[in-house]
């Protein structure tokens, strides 16, 4: 993991100290909201229905236990007793009082945290592949990428006014688990036909109310330019991206308009300018960077059996533990998604026990997801049955890892100001549907995605299964999408027809279910069925 | 309070600042004014006898002005580059860090909390046109 040194911390204890002064301008009334808003917003503080919501940032989602731990203090001192883990791999608190927001940064300080840059029209916190550093098809592992751009990209002078917020995701292996086609700006890391190292850009992705998947702008950037190609890239977005309508200001609408080789072009250029102007960091910061992300003391000669004879661990077993690249290891996924509950939430007490567990058995570290769990990295084989059952205890050993039951849902309208219709009920009763009927384990992989507004926090463009609410008439409805997918062959889903009430669109979600399991072959999973026959027949049975 | 603060040593220019369109007609002006939206290329080729370009920021939130900045800064202009409008204590240091050298903000500003808030960074991660050494820098020398 990456430690601070004395320059990273006096940056964000300055951080905390410019905010303490900023909010007490505000509680004095020299600054107008209107002033105050993009401050408060550059530190993570948003104005929500009922209260405040402070957003803090875990760099491409990676945690120590004393960082997991402090998380939780942080929940039971200032909020109710939760944390609400989210799509970009950070977490939200969702009861925060103004007047104690620089105390909370000043805690989070202290365990080398922070909350800048998690909101606002400036680059956001970098996310990576949550299985960095323990996935076995990796080039590299890419998170001293990221640690790289969180730096250069940190109070970044230029970039701190764009015309929209910027979300960049590095990932290094073939197999995309970070969206990273969904992006302001994904990055491959790759190894050229030489063996070096460099950088595939793809830029102008997103979400929203336009969705879009980005295109490759360059297919190799070598590793000692990747900050200066970086910098040209959003050079170009800050002098031309769209300010007079909020709704095209994303960088996905300027690389559209101009047209990706036009685009990149404009890039070219001005990054052949910016290579004269020395802004790039030696290899020699990258490598100090990497020296955190080496490997930890893996034991070896470990067996891979596993006693299977409790069939409730053989479950989860199969269903939320992945290979690791290390013989004797596996990868162990908390599903922060019991049957019923809010999806990414966790109590102080979840939190901490999440924490000792990262402690004890994974090296001290664990990660967030854009799928709103969490992930023990490195976990031997043998205590694998040790974990499952103090999961089980706490309430966190639900065994639906990336079943229907697994799903991404924004705060939606309990708590989001922006939100059109809620995400959380849905989520709940779709989850229970599936549970009490049994069929979830039949079913499969299904990744089902909610978004209470077309902002697209919930990402249903990229689910399997996609659910939009919307506002029709004053009163809440919901979209049925299908055939989206994030992985390494992105999709956008398809909108099946009209809209649902709150238990309508849970039935509409049985059908198309329904349907796979009548048609699917042999090995497919949901989306493999849906791309084979087509919407028409999941049309047919949702609204015939 | 303040309504012009210059961090430079020479006498600022007198003459008004033209517009963009202005001083491609009458390339010997020596005050030009940029707007968010002009092409700060076009200027590139005449800045030797410029001594003061303006950097209008009508909105504080559109960024623009701290590219068109740098862009001047890296193409060499050593002349005064002030930044007017909606310039506001917050934004400062990031506009001094983008090359900004002189400040006309509509509402005057207290000095003390002008200095403050230049003070407030002990480090830079970045290079910029400034000439702070970023922190990469100091570690590695």
């Amino acid at each position: 993991m990456y430690r601070y040194d004395h320059y990273d911390q006096a940056m964000v204890d300055s951080r905390v100290e410019e905010f303490r002064d900023q909010t007490r301008r505000r509680l004095e009334g020299k600054l107008s909201e209107d002033q105050f808003k993009p401050l408060r917003l550059q530190n993570g503080l948003y104005l929500q229905l009922h209260a405040y919501m402070l957003r803090v940032a875990i760099p491409y989602g990676t945690l120590s236990g004393a960082q997991m731990h402090a998380l939780a203090d942080i929940a039971g001192k200032y909020d109710r007793g939760y944390g609400h883990f989210t799509t970009r791999q950070n977490i939200q608190y969702n009861w925060i009082k103004l007047e104690e927001a620089p105390d909370l940064l000043a805690d989070l300080a202290r365990v080398e945290m922070h909350a800048i840059q998690t909101s606002g029209n400036c680059i956001r916190n970098t996310t990576s592949d949550h299985f960095a550093g323990a996935a076995a098809d990796e080039v590299v592992d890419p998170r001293p990428y990221a640690e790289l751009i969180r730096q250069w990209s940190t109070f970044h002078p230029e970039f701190m006014y764009l015309p929209r917020k910027f979300k960049i995701a590095v990932i290094a292996s073939q197999t995309d688990r970070a969206a990273m086609k969904l992006h302001d700006i994904g990055i491959r890391m790759v190894r050229n036909d030489a063996g070096e190292i460099g950088a595939a850009f793809y830029v102008g992705g997103g979400m929203g109310r336009t969705p879009m998947i980005a295109p490759c702008i360059r297919e190799f950037v070598p590793v000692d330019q990747l900050i200066t190609y970086s910098e040209a890239c959003l050079r170009v977005y800050n002098r031309y991206g769209r300010r007079d309508n909020k709704y095209k200001a994303r960088i996905k609408i300027l690389v559209h308009e101009l047209g990706r080789e036009e685009y990149t072009r404009q890039v070219e250029e001005e990054f052949a300018h910016l290579l004269t102007q020395g802004i790039e960091p030696p290899l020699a910061e990258l490598e100090r960077i990497a020296t955190f992300f080496a490997d930890p003391p893996f034991e070896t000669g470990l067996a891979d059996d596993v006693d299977r004879s409790d069939p409730g661990f053989a479950l989860w077993l199969d269903r939320n533990t992945l290979p690791h690249k290390q013989p004797g290891y596996a990868i162990a996924v908390i599903s922060l998604k019991p049957v019923g509950g809010i999806p990414g939430d966790a109590s102080v007490e979840q939190m901490h026990l999440m924490a000792d567990l990262a402690t004890r058995y994974s090296f001290d570290e664990c990660r967030v997801t854009h799928a709103q769990n969490i992930v023990l990295p490195h976990v031997r084989k043998a205590d694998l049955f040790a974990i499952w059952q103090q999961l089980e205890a706490a309430g966190l050993g639900a065994a639906n890892l990336d079943t229907v039951e697994d799903i991404i849902a924004c705060p939606g309208l309990d708590y989001c100001s922006l939100a059109n219709a809620r995400s959380i009920p849905v989520a709940q009763k779709i989850s229970r549907r599936f549970a009490d009927t049994g069929k979830t384990a039949e079913l499969g992989e299904l990744k089902l995605k909610i978004s209470g507004c077309i902002n697209a926090c919930g990402h249903h463009h990229a689910g399997h299964i996609g659910i939009l609410g919307v506002d029709r008439k004053g009163t809440e409805n919901y979209q049925l999408l299908l055939g989206g997918s994030e992985g390494d062959d992105t999709s956008l889903g398809k909108i099946t027809g009209p809209g649902f009430d709150e238990d309508g669109i849970v039935d509409a979600v049985e059908r198309a279910t329904d349907v796979y399991l009548a048609r699917r072959r042999e090995g497919e999973r949901f989306l493999d069925t849906y791309r084979r026959v087509g919407i028409d027949a999941f049309k047919e049975a949702i609204y015939g | 309070m303040v309504e012009l603060l210059r961090f430079r040593e020479d006498e600022p220019v007198a003459d008004p600042a033209v517009t963009v369109d202005a001083f491609l007609d009458q390339p010997d002006a020596r005050a030009v004014r940029i707007e968010p939206g002009d092409d700060v290329s076009v200027l590139l080729p005449h800045l030797a006898h410029v001594q003061l370009v303006e950097v209008n920021f009508p909105v504080f939130g559109d960024g623009r002005g701290y590219s068109a900045a740098r862009t001047l800064r890296e193409a060499g202009y050593a002349g005064e580059l002030r930044a007017v409008g909606d310039v506001l204590l917050d934004q400062l240091s990031n506009m001094r860090r983008c090359g900004f050298d002189a400040f006309e903000p509509e509402r005057a500003m207290d000095p003390q909390a002008v200095q403050a808030a230049l003070d407030r960074w002990p480090h830079d991660y970045q290079p910029a046109a400034d000439g702070h050494v970023p922190i990469w820098k100091l570690r590695h020398g």
